[in-house]
């Protein structure tokens, strides 16, 4: 033993009964200390990897001029980084809708994937305007829009809907999901408004409006 | 004694060098039957070399920043001098990383080389697979291609399958909304920094547990039950240094023979190292037609598409796939054979392994293609026959008919 260690032997031989207890609760005080002190410091670091203010900042509502979409055209738009569709359903697009439900998974929209004032046969405010996420609920590819009826490669009972080329799966005119496809429910009908006739709002539904104008008062 | 002796002296007195150097390779003592499947071992630290110094090369000039990353790589491959070699080297290593850890995972298999005493060798090797798999993936984002960024928006979004927290889970790995500069940011942290140190960590710990029992060998007998009475040394025994140092690098030889053909004549391997779409900026708002993961994930992609999803969720999905990971941590209680070695072993278990393979490779073909109901199916049924190898292991090898094994290594 090096001499710088002498006088703690020396010690030890004086009084030779270690306190087990005592070091046994010395080291779980110390541990318990430490432990907490790991999973505090932890906390800004994970919280670090959450969406930044400028993220959270852009993901605010867009405004949307519909007045230029041709009858049975699709416009996309950003929205949070994600592709928003806009859609003008024609009336024979629209009449298309309810003929199929047996083939759907969730006709009635029965998940929540829509706000309350969507949860209807057109999944839509006004119903010659669908306005939907343009992310797949599979696994997060962009669906492509196929309106043509009876496309020859989705089949002649195909309505017009929304394909997704990543894993096969396939929506109808009003984003509903077809039975048998990997998506298993609906695309995300966003919060949505329409300002007037011409514009529409993502992002933000009339209802969270009233509230930040009451919260303004 | 010479001056060069003195000085080795000098160092030796206050660092183990001439002990280090004994224990790991001069008198580190290897079973004399190693055959073409131990090349691969070796290889693996010698890509990894590869990567590291590569990697480092290629940060020099690229931007971490998803509107200059594009841009930084293609001034890479075509300002940069010989920016092009570093980063055909880089891509092509990442796959030939693959090539190599499959093969050593697949001796491993043969020669019952996870069977006690090497418990933590394989599961600290399966945790450098895991490890490996995750740098993979993160790199890939790096080149900000279609490819780069629909692939991680795919395999980001499977967290969001986790029931609850799903959501959030996967808006904090992402730390934005979509996969957006943010997350390029941050895979690249992951990537040049926490990975490579987590996985070099792993390797020295993989070495360690290896030489603390030595290795196995195709006769997957221990070499260490037949010593020399009066050196200790084991009769079938030979030192690392010279025999198989001289062995790996004969090996090393073919395989930069190899990497050098990929790298030079065929660094895109038409399509399953580097795709085409990846030559195509990340577009937010438009997908690929056809997404397909980099072929050393195509068989857990396939195992994920192959399960339907239940109760409204692809949940179920991501558990398989998950799953076919985790099993194999448990391969070395699984197994309850007498022997080791496939040598040895009998037609039940070389019959299960064969259809194992058969299995894999397939998944790896399926999950390349696009999803058809037919290639469904035979995903489903390849699907089955991996999870079967694993889960009815503890029967099928305790009534397999076994040989005995030798009381010394053969050939």
């Amino acid at each position: 033993m090096p001499v710088l260690f002498k006088h703690v032997q020396v010690k030890h031989k004086m009084n030779q009964a270690v306190d087990r207890s005592k070091r046994k609760f010395l080291i779980a005080a110390t541990s318990a200390v430490g432990g907490v002190a790991v999973a505090g410091v932890a906390v800004p670091f994970v919280a670090s990897m959450m969406p930044s203010a400028r993220a959270k900042a852009a993901g605010a509502p867009v405004e949307v001029d519909i007045s230029k979409i041709e009858p049975g055209m699709l416009l996309a738009v950003e929205w949070r980084g994600k592709p928003v569709w806009v859609v003008y359903r024609t009336k024979e697009m629209l009449d298309m809708l309810g003929k199929h439900d047996d083939r759907l998974a969730d006709p009635n929209s029965d998940q929540p994937q829509q706000p309350d004032y969507c949860k209807n046969p057109t999944r839509s405010i006004k119903p010659e305007y669908l306005v939907a996420v343009g992310i797949c609920t599979h696994l997060g590819c962009s669906p492509t829009y196929r309106r043509e009826i009876g496309a020859a490669d989705l089949g002649a009972d195909w309505p017009g809907g929304f394909f997704c080329p990543c894993h096969g799966s396939a929506f109808d005119l009003a984003a509903r999901v077809f039975k048998g496809v990997p998506a298993p429910v609906n695309l995300v009908i966003p919060p949505h408004q329409f300002v007037s006739d011409s514009m529409l709002l993502v992002g933000l539904d009339s209802g969270a409006i009233k509230a930040q104008r009451g919260v303004d008062k | 004694m010479t001056a060069l002796q003195k000085l080795l002296g000098w160092v030796d007195d206050r660092f183990p060098l001439t002990a280090t150097w004994k224990a790991h390779l001069s008198e580190y003592y290897a079973p004399r039957n190693f055959n073409f499947w131990y090349f691969f071992g070796s290889l693996a630290l010698l890509v990894l070399v590869l990567q590291i110094v590569t990697g480092i090369f290629l940060t020099m000039n690229y931007k971490p920043d998803a509107a200059l990353a594009f841009a930084s790589v293609e001034y890479i491959m075509r300002d940069v001098d010989w920016g092009w070699l570093i980063r055909y080297m880089h891509s092509t290593g990442a796959s030939m990383f693959f090539v190599v850890v499959y093969l050593h995972m697949f001796r491993g298999l043969m020669y019952g080389s996870y069977r006690k005493p090497r418990e933590l060798i394989w599961i600290f090797g399966v945790l450098i697979y895991l490890a490996l798999m995750a740098e993979a993936f993160l790199g890939y984002l790096l080149p900000w291609g279609q490819m780069s960024f629909w692939g991680a928006q795919v395999i980001v979004n499977l967290f969001a399958a986790v029931p609850f927290i799903g959501e959030d889970l996967s808006i904090w790995i992402r730390g934005d909304y979509v996969i957006s500069d943010a997350t390029l940011n941050r895979f690249f942290a992951f990537h040049v920094i926490a990975l490579p140190l987590v996985l070099i960590a792993l390797v020295a710990v993989h070495l360690v547990a290896l030489h603390e029992v030595g290795s196995n060998n195709p006769d997957g007998i221990e070499i260490k039950k037949k010593k020399d009475p009066v050196t200790h040394i084991p009769l079938d025994g030979i030192p690392f240094h010279p025999y198989y140092t001289v062995k790996d690098i004969v090996g090393v030889i073919v395989f930069l023979m190899v990497f050098s053909a990929i790298v030079f004549f065929a660094p895109e391997m038409g399509g399953y190292f580097l795709e085409a779409n990846n030559f195509v900026p990340a577009d937010p708002l438009k997908t690929p037609e056809h997404i397909a993961p980099l072929w050393y994930f195509t068989p857990f992609y396939a195992i994920l598409r192959a399960v339907p999803p239940l109760f409204g969720s692809q949940f179920p999905g991501v558990v398989a796939m998950g799953l076919s990971i985790v099993l194999m941590f448990f391969l070395p209680w699984l197994d309850r054979s007498k022997v080791k070695s496939i040598r040895y072993r009998g037609p039940i278990y070389k019959t299960a392994l064969a259809l194992f393979i058969v299995s894999f490779v397939g998944l790896g073909y399926l999950g390349l293609l696009p999803s058809t109901p037919i290639a469904t199916i035979f995903a489903q049924v390849f699907s089955v026959i991996y999870f079967l190898f694993f889960l009815l292991m503890p029967w099928y090898t305790a009534i397999d008919k076994t040989k005995p094994e030798p009381e010394r290594v053969t050939g």
